[in-house]
């Protein structure tokens, strides 16, 4: 039995399947988000697979303030999602709303709704802060082993910085 | 065939045992292969087993009633039959066939498309119903082909039965039918150009949309057995008999591997057709070496 754990765990850390979640963003995070999966950033690598129903997903990717339209589908979504699961939050506005705060139309931010396991902040954050937040996602499923609510506090994650980029490449 | 043996070769070779590693490969090579051709890096090797491993250790949406039982017979169907047909390839000369066992691996190699019709409609979701019907459109045109290939196989040498096929020399005719079932082998996987029943994000998932957990490992799995029974039926037929069987199954296995890049080279280079574009290429143009392949093979029969 705790072979099989560790077993669960190891796949649990290389296989993330997401879904990619708008609640009203403008767009830009999406644009970025579907770039870490395009051949120049190659997610794949990691066993990251974009998923196009939510039943299929480990990871729930939201970006978006969270508008008064979309929080119902967040619910629904996340809902739909079979545990053990995690959500990341993409971007400045599910994180803070951004430069929309006090909007009529919005109620964000998003861990007002849902739990949040990883905020990976920039408005759009760049496609490398994404991998690694889906990645730092994974490493939380993997670590929590069976429990399905998050134990952990929020991760935060950012794009390498160029001395740690020139620290790989030498 | 004695029930031993038949329990040997469901379960052990060429069945589960053998077939489920063969399975994880080929799914792993067919989306390593796609990766290389973008010019990615793409899974490590074992993606498959990981992603099935994680997914046993996923829960499942609650069902009830009835049609949670249904929605849960389903992949087991599946796999049950597909594994079924594996078990069924000439792969060793056993002595182990029967007479029509053609007959029966075709039928074990439609169940796991009837059944993914049936959940479909089953889940009553909206985007599986929708799934569903071009599954059922897309089973209806290249059906006509595959059949009418596979019959011309077994008329031109007067069996139907695998084994006495597998050994006997191919015919030319047997290379036209084998190449109209090669043409047939796209559609029955859902790879590209014919991905339209689960068309990813287009329509969700199709079928599988209210699948998870440990039923969708299964529906993978048995994806994986249709690949490993689709492409070991034509590489056990299109492998003449040599004198030593191990050299006639690593020459299977080696052409199996070829037919699996050439499926996945066709998976990259080509978008998804739209469903009277799928019935066109099979009932106006594929269907030309089906009826070739078969009348060839009856007029052969009458002058021998």
């Amino acid at each position: 039995m705790k072979l099989w754990n560790r077993l669960l765990c190891a796949c649990r850390r290389r296989s993330p399947w997401v879904f990619h979640m708008n609640s009203g963003s403008c767009n830009g995070c999406d644009i970025e988000l579907i770039a870490a999966l395009t051949p120049r950033y190659d997610a794949e690598q990691l066993g990251v697979l974009l998923q196009g129903s939510p039943r299929h997903a480990d990871i729930l990717c939201v970006t978006g303030p969270v508008t008064h339209t979309a929080a119902n589908a967040v619910h629904t979504v996340y809902e739909q999602v079979c545990g053990p699961k995690a959500v990341i939050a993409i971007g400045s506005c599910p994180a803070s709303t951004n430069v929309f705060i006090d909007s009529r139309v919005l109620v964000g931010p998003l861990d007002k709704h849902v739990p949040v396991d990883v905020f990976v902040p920039g408005c759009p954050p760049r496609p490398d802060a994404i991998v690694r937040g889906i990645a730092a996602a994974a490493n939380l499923l993997a670590e929590r082993g069976g429990a399905e609510s998050p134990k952990t506090p929020p991760v935060e994650v950012q794009a390498e910085t160029e001395s740690q980029e020139a620290e790989v490449h030498s | 065939m004695s029930l031993l043996t038949a329990l040997a070769r469901i379960l052990i070779f060429p069945g589960l045992l053998f077939a489920i590693p063969v399975a994880w490969f080929i799914l792993w090579l067919e989306r390593k292969s796609i990766a290389v051709l973008q010019q990615r890096i793409g899974p490590p090797f074992g993606q498959p087993f990981f992603d099935f491993v994680k997914l046993l250790g996923k829960s499942t949406p609650p069902r009830i009633g009835l049609e949670g039982e249904l929605m849960r017979a389903w992949p087991l169907l599946a796999v049950s039959a597909s594994a079924g047909a594996v078990g069924l390839l000439p792969v060793l000369p056993f002595r182990a066939g029967f007479q029509g066992d053609l007959i029966l691996l075709l039928a074990l190699m439609e169940i796991p498309a009837i059944c993914m019709i049936v959940a479909g409609f089953t889940s009553r979701s909206l985007f599986g119903e929708i799934g569903s019907a071009r599954e059922a459109v897309l089973l209806v045109s290249y059906n006509l082909v595959f059949l009418l290939a596979a019959t011309s196989i077994a008329v031109s040498q007067g069996t139907f039965r695998l084994e006495a096929l597998a050994s006997a020399p191919p015919t030319p005719w047997r290379y036209l039918g084998l190449l109209a079932i090669l043409l047939c082998l796209p559609a029955k996987l859902h790879v590209n150009p014919f991905s339209l029943p689960n068309a990813e994000q287009e329509i969700y998932a199709g079928p599988m949309t209210e699948y998870a957990g440990f039923e969708l490992a299964l529906w993978q799995l048995s994806h994986g057995l249709e690949w490993v029974a689709g492409v070991g039926l034509v590489a056990t037929l299109a492998i003449p008999p040599t004198a030593f069987a191990w050299l006639t199954l690593a020459a299977a296995l080696g052409l199996g591997l070829v037919l699996v890049l050439l499926l996945s080279l066709v998976a990259a280079a080509t978008a998804r057709l739209a469903i009277d574009t799928t019935v066109r290429f099979y009932w106006q143009c594929t269907v030309v070496f089906a009826v070739l392949a078969i009348s060839s093979a009856l007029l052969m029969r009458q002058w021998l």
